[in-house]
């Protein structure tokens, strides 16, 4: 029969029932993997429940460094038998399917074309353990200890981790190592071993990170300065205010006075939450809060407020399936244009497209800049799939003696001096006013916020040429906006193209795999990674410079091509729709068989773009 | 255009206070609401607590929703910050405002309908987190600005200005405050400042939570016989829990009253709120106590107004959350951010 053969290169997949307790052993797993000089990717399939509900981790092992999904499983570590018959069926042809024999299974269980691995491990561990809870647990260390037989992964590795995770705890880690060794010499003593997928120690890690951008975001608003946060839990987003509680917990606290240089409220709902993070913008404090879809929703009339009123505001949306309660734990880049344009009435806002941690990270600290400078709402749009996956990424980066940009505040000394304050004003010419916190000044620059119109002194008028000034000024500063944020990175192909791809955010890593994966074919397409809206000159010089373009997201209605046809006023023609929706990461085979099926035949084997390309 | 400013000439023999201003440095602009409109009284009772009170107008920051009530922040203290928010959600911002500078003081304004009504959660939230603020509810029972709805206070069978009567049952904000954990509780009436000037003073100097709803008649919709929110109808209905008198600590304090009559209670700062008590068996600092009094006067159809509720040695959400004495808004670099080694070795536990 067919095995697979492959060395650092393969997917290998965890079924388990949520609550087991697998999640560490199987990110023990991939750790182990990195620590060998392999990167790998992992990814979290859960589904919007506590416990009992089947739960996946899938790990790709890439040699080349590839981050995105590959499709296809090679391994399937078995162990839910209310998802048997799927996670059976999904292996590829030749692939591995590893399983608990303890209770024996009839024939028709398997499949002829696969490997079947079988293991007595609730046996093993109830020969072992007499604690219940035990048995559970040390079940998962116990097939990673055989696993890392089959694949040649190095114990050694496996017990530094340990010794890492359990610093301190020696009871623990002895009785976890334990567990690794009775997998390990059950394994040697009656499995086959190894198989054809094996894990060969190399370098091609560097000194990349592997963290979930839900932490960095946080870590990023740690970095940024911001002081207060308020939330309400929702999936994806809620780990990033616990992680924000927790990097602030261990670097935030005065150590002379103990102290906190920080505030955290988990609000009674999004709307609260909003209104706080509005409040503490409004007196001068950098805040932001963390939600996903429905909370932008719920979020909207203070989003316009701020928006009018010239708040700062920083919003970290991570991302999910939607409409409503949609696939709350599955990824989509799905709340552009809710966001875009969130709220009533006339209004923009910016977006912060990062691809990975690192940039969760950099735009986390860059949006509290921005929103300063701005005096306005800012959005960092991250997804389920960046935010709550461990990814590799570069280290992240901080340059000492980098100053907070404050933005336009005017001081006490220069209200003192007799500089003329309007609130509203467009002093500058760049649309963004000056403000005055409270507490100034006693005589001097106060001023009354509200949402409805005024003149530039702030004054409650409904006169028309004081609301046009306003609107227009509001557009002039969305102007300035676009040469200020993250500017768009361009690949360009490795022969001089007519195609363009434009994408953002997630799809990145299965976008360049399958842009190499293009190449090999002889399909040359130059590259366009939004960063942020509005959307710099760039964007438009990129699509007028292109015959065609594919805009590749994942979400149905193509909102960064409505939002690209919208602003830009780009040709729709010229725009093609790639999009992927069903809640799963994007991955590079779907991207290049999207790509490819577009394309006319001629070009397929070489030759130029043509015009009826659909 | 309804924006009027005050002419700015003042009388050179106006008094000042002990900062330095007159009465006339509180005020605001020129009100828009209807000659006679409740509310208008309690932006005069507010100016004249804090004239009295000696606060310097800039260090207030008054904050509001959205009514007619909600406007009134623009009528005093022109010199202060103001924001008038979105409907019913005042108290959270107030909330982030209060986080982001600890330093300053906090009004929030706001109606019925909009604490009642659409912000009743922000309401009961900023009341049980001990956001540190002066809490005004003018309440008229009626949405003002919009022109003569039914608000969530208006008293079961009472009639609108149509002449619909109220099905539904009334809420009590006193009584929400209550439970939700409010360390000051009163009511006002905006036809008595002789009451309300002293109830906000020892708002504006408690150290927690601080409410008081004051009921307010709307002259336009709800000022008329069948309406338990008029003019008349309070009148009639008031009853007072005791008289209540803010003393500070450079005020001389004389016992004028025999004791057991009198009720001083000594908040943080060494302000005393002198209560002279109408009902002998009434204890301001019993919570409990408060609601089932305020309960019975309520069965009765009775307006019991006054200091109702006290802990005068409350604390506030900063000291729950342990924040930092210097206002977060002042922090900077050196002080928030923990600088490029400390993330070197955050990247290498990442490793
Ligand atoms: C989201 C929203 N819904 C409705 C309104 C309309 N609105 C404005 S003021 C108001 C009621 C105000 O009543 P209240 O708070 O009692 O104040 P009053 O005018 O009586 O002083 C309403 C419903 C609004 N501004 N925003
Ligand atoms: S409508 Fe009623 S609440 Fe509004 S200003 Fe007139 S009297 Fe006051």
């Amino acid at each position: 029969m067919k095995r697979i053969e492959a060395v650092n290169d393969f997917v290998i997949k965890f079924a388990n029932v949520n609550g087991s307790g697998s999640a560490s052993a199987n990110e023990l797993f991939a750790k182990a993997i990195l620590r060998m000089g392999v990167p790998v990717s992992p990814r979290n399939i859960f589904p919007s429940n506590i416990q009992g509900l089947p739960t996946w981790y899938e790990v790709r092992v890439t040699e080349k460094g590839w981050l995105g999904r590959r499709g296809g499983i090679d391994m399937m570590v078995a162990m839910n038998p209310q998802t048997w018959e799927a996670d059976v069926a999904e292996l590829e042809p030749g692939g591995y399917l590893f399983y608990d024999s303890t209770r024996p299974l009839p024939p028709a269980k398997f499949r002829d074309d696969i490997n079947v691995i079988g293991m007595p491990l609730t046996e093993i561990c109830n020969a072992v353990y007499t604690d219940a809870r035990q048995r559970q647990l040390f079940k998962n260390i116990v097939y990673v200890g055989a696993l890392s037989v089959l694949m040649e992964i190095e114990p050694e590795v496996i017990e530094k981790l340990f010794g890492e995770q359990y610093k301190g705890k020696e009871k623990l880690l002895s009785s976890n190592v334990q567990a690794l060794h009775l997998g390990r010499d059950f394994a040697k003593e009656h499995l086959q071993w190894p198989i054809g997928l094996r894990v060969k120690r190399a370098d091609n890690v560097g000194n990349k990170i592997f963290v979930d951008g839900n932490s960095a975001a946080a870590l990023g608003c740690v970095y940024g300065g911001a002081t207060v946060a308020a939330w309400y839990p929702i999936t994806p987003s809620s780990s990033c205010a616990e992680a924000f509680q927790k990097y602030c917990m261990k670097m935030r606290v005065d150590p002379n006075t103990g102290q906190n240089k920080f505030a955290i409220v988990q609000a009674e709902d999004e709307i609260a939450s909003i209104g706080m993070v509005v409040g503490a913008g409004w007196n001068g404090a950098r805040a932001f809060t963390a939600t996903s879809g429905p909370g932008i929703s719920l979020m909207t009339e203070f989003i316009g407020l701020a928006y009018f009123a010239e708040i700062p505001v920083t919003i970290i949306d991570v991302q999910r399936g939607g409409p409503s309660t949609g696939m709350p734990t599955r990824t989509q880049q799905a709340d552009i244009l809710a966001c875009a344009y969130a709220s009533h009435g006339d209004t923009k806002h910016v977006l912060l497209l990062p691809e990975d941690p690192a940039e969760c990270f950099e735009h986390a600290a860059a949006a509290l800049d921005l929103a300063d400078r701005l005096q306005t709402p800012v959005f960092l749009m991250t997804d389920l799939d960046i935010g709550m996956n461990q990814r590799l990424c570069a280290p992240f980066k901080w340059e000492d003696g980098k100053d907070y940009d404050r933005g336009k505040v005017m001081t006490a000394e220069e209200l003192e001096a007799g500089k003329d304050f309007g609130r509203y004003k467009d002093v500058d010419g760049d649309g963004i006013p000056w403000r005055t916190l409270p507490g100034t000044h006693p005589t001097k620059g106060s001023y009354f916020t509200r949402g409805t119109t005024r003149d530039p002194y702030a004054r409650y008028s409904e006169r028309g040429p004081d609301y046009m000034y306003n609107v227009e000024r509001l557009l002039r500063k969305f102007a300035t906006a676009a040469t200020m944020v993250p500017q768009p990175v361009i690949q360009l192909g490795r022969q001089q193209s007519k195609l363009g791809v434009i994408y953002y955010g997630s799809t990145s890593p299965a976008m360049k795999e399958a842009l190499e994966v293009l190449d090999a074919q002889g399909v040359h397409i130059d590259a366009m990674r939004l960063r942020a809206f509005p959307f710099p000159e760039s964007v438009a010089r990129f699509i007028a410079d292109h015959d065609k373009v594919f805009v590749v997201e994942q979400n149905r209605d193509a909102q960064m091509r409505s939002l690209l046809v919208n602003e830009l006023e780009a040709d729709p023609k010229k725009l093609l729709k790639v999009l992927h929706f069903d809640g799963t990461p994007i991955t590079a085979r779907f991207i290049t068989r999207a790509i490819m099926d577009r394309l006319p035949s001629r070009m397929k084997s070489g030759g130029k773009v043509e015009e009826k390309m659909a | 255009m309804t924006y009027i400013a005050k002419p700015r000439l003042k009388h050179p023999t106006l008094e000042t206070n002990k900062v330095g201003y007159t009465r006339r440095d509180y005020e605001g602009k020129i009100s828009t609401l209807c000659a006679g409109c409740g509310h208008d009284s309690i932006s005069a009772a507010i100016i004249q607590a804090c004239w009295e009170l000696d606060i310097e107008p800039h260090r207030v920051a008054k904050l509001s929703g959205i009514g007619c009530s909600s406007k009134t922040p623009d009528y005093f203290l022109g010199a202060s910050h103001g924001f008038n928010t979105v409907h019913g959600r005042m108290p959270s911002v107030l909330t982030g405002a209060n986080l982001a500078n600890r330093e300053l003081l906090y009004l929030g304004v706001s109606g019925d309908g909009d604490s009642a009504s659409i912000g009743l959660g922000q309401f009961a939230h900023a009341m049980r987190r001990g956001v540190r603020m002066a809490y005004i509810v003018e309440n008229n029972g009626v949405y003002g600005l919009t022109k003569g709805q039914f608000s969530a206070t208006a008293d079961q069978g009472s009639k609108s200005k149509k002449g619909v009567v109220n099905s539904d049952s009334p809420i009590d904000l006193v009584g929400i405050a209550l439970q939700m954990g409010a360390t000051y509780v009163g009511r006002g009436f905006s036809g008595n400042k002789a009451q309300l000037v002293p109830l906000i003073k020892g708002a504006i100097t408690h150290g927690g939570a601080a409410f008081i709803d004051v009921i307010s008649p709307c002259v336009a919709f709800n000022n008329h016989p069948g309406s338990t929110k008029s003019y008349d109808y309070v009148r009639e209905h008031n009853e007072s829990v005791s008289r209540i008198d803010f003393i500070t600590p450079r005020d001389e304090i004389v016992s004028e009253y025999a004791p057991g009559e009198v009720v001083d209670v000594r908040q943080h700062d060494g302000t005393l709120l002198r209560l002279r008590s109408l009902h002998a068996d009434y204890d301001p600092t019993n919570r409990h106590a408060a609601m089932s009094y305020m309960h019975e006067h309520a069965a009765r159809g009775e307006v019991l107004t006054g200091l109702l509720y006290v802990d005068p040695l409350a604390t506030d959400l900063h000291t729950a959350y342990n924040t930092s004495a210097k206002p977060l808004n002042s922090l900077d670099v050196p002080e928030l951010c923990p600088g490029a080694a400390a993330l070197e070795k955050i990247n290498a536990s990442l490793r």
